[in-house]
């Protein structure tokens, strides 16, 4: 394995991360439109907390596609094609989720505003649970074949330990959602996500262990990697208790911070898990390994030095945007 | 169960299907920023607020196009993993490559620069303001440019090898990828088509809100700026199309002779077949109208030469693939749809001049003959629509007349499907997105009809009052 194809597995990495950080609480936020706000007037705030960013928020996946295409085509083809019709049902809750903010604000009744917070809501639920599901599925090893295509059954996407990976991403980037509207609104929305993370920081608990103890039965993390393994799942813990002692005791932006590094916990823990394959088989033999995945050196090289030279201008002007609108909301 | 369909075809249909919806959006939405960029910086320069109320109103449809522009776009890039997973590993040294580009370049200048745009009226001066709406109209045409990077390579692979121990294509060059003389004749063709395509569908809409009489100033003034924006745009889709001729020509002659329903050679001097009967099955024209002179003259600029027919190439094809390829293809392309959707696109083409023209000499401010021409107000708005049946038409000739291959010359795409897939997936996602897009497609319609029926009375009275903005000074609170 060469530098740079270690380089750009941490990138791919740190994409997904980002993706799940900031879509983290769009999804979150999206949920909470037909749960957390109760009024129009509440439906329209959270709502307008992640207007002017989701749609940039959900860049940050584009470009994870695009990098994996770009560094990983192995990878790429395997996941995508494999992993088909869970992909086909995250495209329709990602587009229903994607056009209702729009839709939404054109609607003259309230039937039609109802129709688009509820696409809104089980598009954000959605996208949320089947990514859990997907990557779950991923890590746990899947039916693949010698030319890397998989092959895989109901049963090999939909299981126990899939369903409670794709519970317990729900429910984190709920609990980020809820964070964020604690940090963007004032009054009772504020007061009531407050309310309302205080006993699903306890589910949540209890949603890690049952993850933690099917990780162990359905994955090859703690034999291959027990200390990192260990270490990161230690840090997910303790990211959670410092959340819930950021809720208990009022602390928005400590909530907030634990709530989003928690989700990246949990991409690098996959990750770590993974490393040196991308994709896991059944049979071990035909796991697709790091090395065998990638582009030509020349590809690599080449998309290393323009995403080290763009990136910095575009995360200037995109965390410059959040920086414009970082105020708080009047109910 | 037999319905006697394939994964190849189930997979190309589904290609065709979401592309040419999503490219509905696409040239709306390029087109779109830029009349809306260019009526707010009239807006600075002017500082006349009607301008301002303009590029709020049209940037009305402009965000509905984006929204479901981005939508759609994100089953472009997943579908190529997912239906086309052997072309992926084939090709994923040099098209994942602009497609990560386009990204980290384009999609996040666009989507940061829109919310900054949509939120921002009243928290910026009016020329930062309108910087905003340049930066995601720049970030849009960025964006074409590395995606038309991508399809380029697979109209004329250039700057790479085929690495012998893979079998998979690989770059060796970047910078040939990038100046592939198919991207600079296809880009700027795009791009001049995505223009008309924006200014023909404001001029349209403010067509039918002139033969109601509502708010005539406004849109006789919005009238105006597309119309200009339009005849230029259209001067440079026809220049850069003629451009674009004569370089398929001599790097896809078959994609050529299907354009023109050539099956044997033309002989010197070529005329051009308005139209023509042809006969797909035995390869031969039954009949046509022809002019003299004129295909020497659309091919070469000049009055003499042979353009060659489909039979020809399809010899030299076979000496050149057939043995490389290790089996007998078949390289006629659906020379009937690619016969009459070139019609109909430079058809188009012509109208829109024309139009133009009309339009602003009817429009101008002196006379209010426009009002008066009510047939021609129904001819423009009928060029609503005109745009994407053009826009429509060039893709599938561009895309249908690569036949057999995905990357010319190096991939057939009977080679390129992914081989996991099953019918019933391929089924089911089909319909899924037929579904989808029908309803996208009506929302799309209605709303942006009800927003024309609206009309911008509500900014025209909201000028006097503050307007409601979530963002806006009054309306936050800090701790």
């Amino acid at each position: 394995m060469s530098n740079l194809q270690l380089l750009w597995f941490v990138l791919v990495g740190v994409l997904f991360s980002g993706f799940f950080f900031l879509e983290g609480f769009d999804f979150g936020v999206g949920m909470t439109i037909k749960s957390l706000a109760q009024t129009r007037a509440e439906r329209d705030v959270v709502i307008h907390t992640i207007g002017p960013h989701w749609d940039a928020n959900e860049v940050w996946l584009i470009t994870a596609g695009g990098a994996m295409f770009a560094s990983f085509p192995m990878w790429y083809a395997s996941l995508f094609s494999g992993f088909y019709l869970i992909l086909l049902l995250i495209l329709v809750a990602l587009i229903m989720r994607g056009v209702s903010f729009e839709f939404r604000s054109r609607m003259e009744s309230d039937a039609g505003r109802n129709f688009w917070e509820w696409a809104a809501a089980i598009g954000s639920f959605l996208a949320a649970f089947l990514f859990g599901m997907m990557f779950t599925a991923m890590v746990k090893g899947m039916p693949i074949n010698a030319h890397g295509d998989m092959t895989a059954h109901f049963t090999d996407y939909v299981n126990l330990f899939s369903i409670v990976g794709g519970v317990a991403v729900t429910l984190l980037c709920y609990l980020h959602g809820l964070n964020f509207i604690r940090l963007k609104t004032t009054g009772t929305l504020r007061a009531r996500a407050l309310q309302w993370a205080k006993p699903l920081y306890w589910v949540l608990f209890a949603g890690e262990v049952v993850f933690a103890i099917l990780l162990y039965f359905n994955t090859d993390f703690f034999t291959k990697k027990p200390i990192s393994t260990l270490i990161l799942v230690v840090v997910l813990v303790v990211l959670t208790c410092l959340a819930t002692w950021g809720v208990y005791g009022n602390h928005e932006w400590l909530s907030f911070i634990s709530s989003g590094l928690s989700l990246i916990d949990v991409v690098v823990l996959l990750f770590n898990g993974l490393f040196p394959r991308v994709m896991v088989a059944n049979n071990s033999v035909n796991s697709i390994l790091i090395k065998d995945a990638s582009n030509s050196p020349y590809t690599l090289h080449l998309m290393t030095v323009i995403a080290l030279s763009v990136l910095p201008i575009m995360l200037v002007y995109f965390i410059w945007s959040y920086w414009v609108f970082y105020k708080r909301l009047a109910s | 169960m037999n319905l006697g369909l394939s994964i190849l075809s189930l997979a190309r249909f589904q290609f065709a299907m979401t592309t040419v919806f999503h490219f509905f959006f696409v040239p709306l939405s390029i087109g779109l920023a830029l009349v809306v960029a260019i009526m707010e910086t009239i807006y600075v320069v002017k500082k006349d607020v009607l301008y301002k109320h303009m590029a709020q109103f049209w940037g009305r449809i402009f965000l509905l196009s984006f929204a479901v522009g981005v939508v759609t776009g994100i089953i472009q890039e997943f579908q190529f993993g997912m239906n086309w997973s052997d072309y992926s590993r084939f090709m994923g040294d040099i098209f994942g490559a602009p497609l990560a580009i386009e990204a980290l370049v384009a999609f996040f200048m666009e989507s940061t620069f829109i919310g900054l745009w949509m939120f921002g009226w009243d928290r910026f001066n009016a020329k930062i303001h309108c910087a905003f709406i340049w930066l995601t109209s720049i970030g849009t045409m960025i964006s074409a440019m590395w995606i038309l990077a991508a399809n380029s390579f697979m109209q004329n692979p250039v700057g790479f090898m085929i690495n012998a121990k893979t079998g998979r294509a690989q770059m060796t060059s970047f910078s040939a990828v990038i100046k592939n003389p198919q991207l600079w004749v296809e880009l700027p063709h795009v791009l001049f088509g995505a223009f008309v395509t924006g200014s023909f569908v404001v001029a349209g809409m403010a067509a039918f809100s002139l033969l109601r009489k509502k708010n005539v100033t406004f849109f006789r003034k919005s009238l105006k700026v597309s119309l200009i924006i339009g005849l230029v745009a259209t001067l440079g889709v026809v220049a850069v199309g003629d451009l674009q001729t004569r370089y398929i020509i001599k790097e896809q002659p078959m994609k050529f002779a299907a354009t023109e329903g050539l099956y044997k050679d033309s002989g010197s001097p070529a005329a051009w077949s308005i139209i023509s009967g042809m006969d797909t099955k035995n390869h031969k024209t039954n009949w046509s109208v022809e002019v003299p002179y004129v295909l020497d003259i659309l091919s070469y600029h000049k009055l003499s030469g042979n353009v060659k027919g489909q039979n020809t190439i399809n010899k030299e094809f076979h000496a050149k693939y057939d043995k490389k390829f290790g089996k007998n293809m078949n390289y006629y392309v659906p020379t009937k749809t690619l016969f009459w959707s070139f019609r109909v696109m430079t058809i188009s083409g012509g109208l829109f001049a024309l139009i133009a023209i009309v339009g602003l000499i009817f429009n101008r401010a002196s006379s209010d003959l426009i009002m008066r021409q009510r047939w021609f107000l129904w001819v423009l708005g009928i060029c609503t629509f005109l745009p994407f049946a053009a826009n429509t038409t060039g893709w599938l000739i561009t895309e249908l007349g690569r036949y057999p291959w995905v990357v010319y010359g190096l991939l057939t795409i009977a080679d390129a499907v992914s081989p996991n897939v099953s019918v019933a997936s391929l089924l089911i996602s089909n319909i899924v997105y037929f579904c989808v897009f029908s309803g996208l497609g009506v929302v799309m319609i209605v709303l942006s009809r009800r927003a024309l029926h609206h009309g911008p009375d509500d900014l025209l009275k909201a000028a006097d009052d503050a307007p409601y903005d979530p963002y806006g000074k009054g309306a936050l609170s800090h701790e």
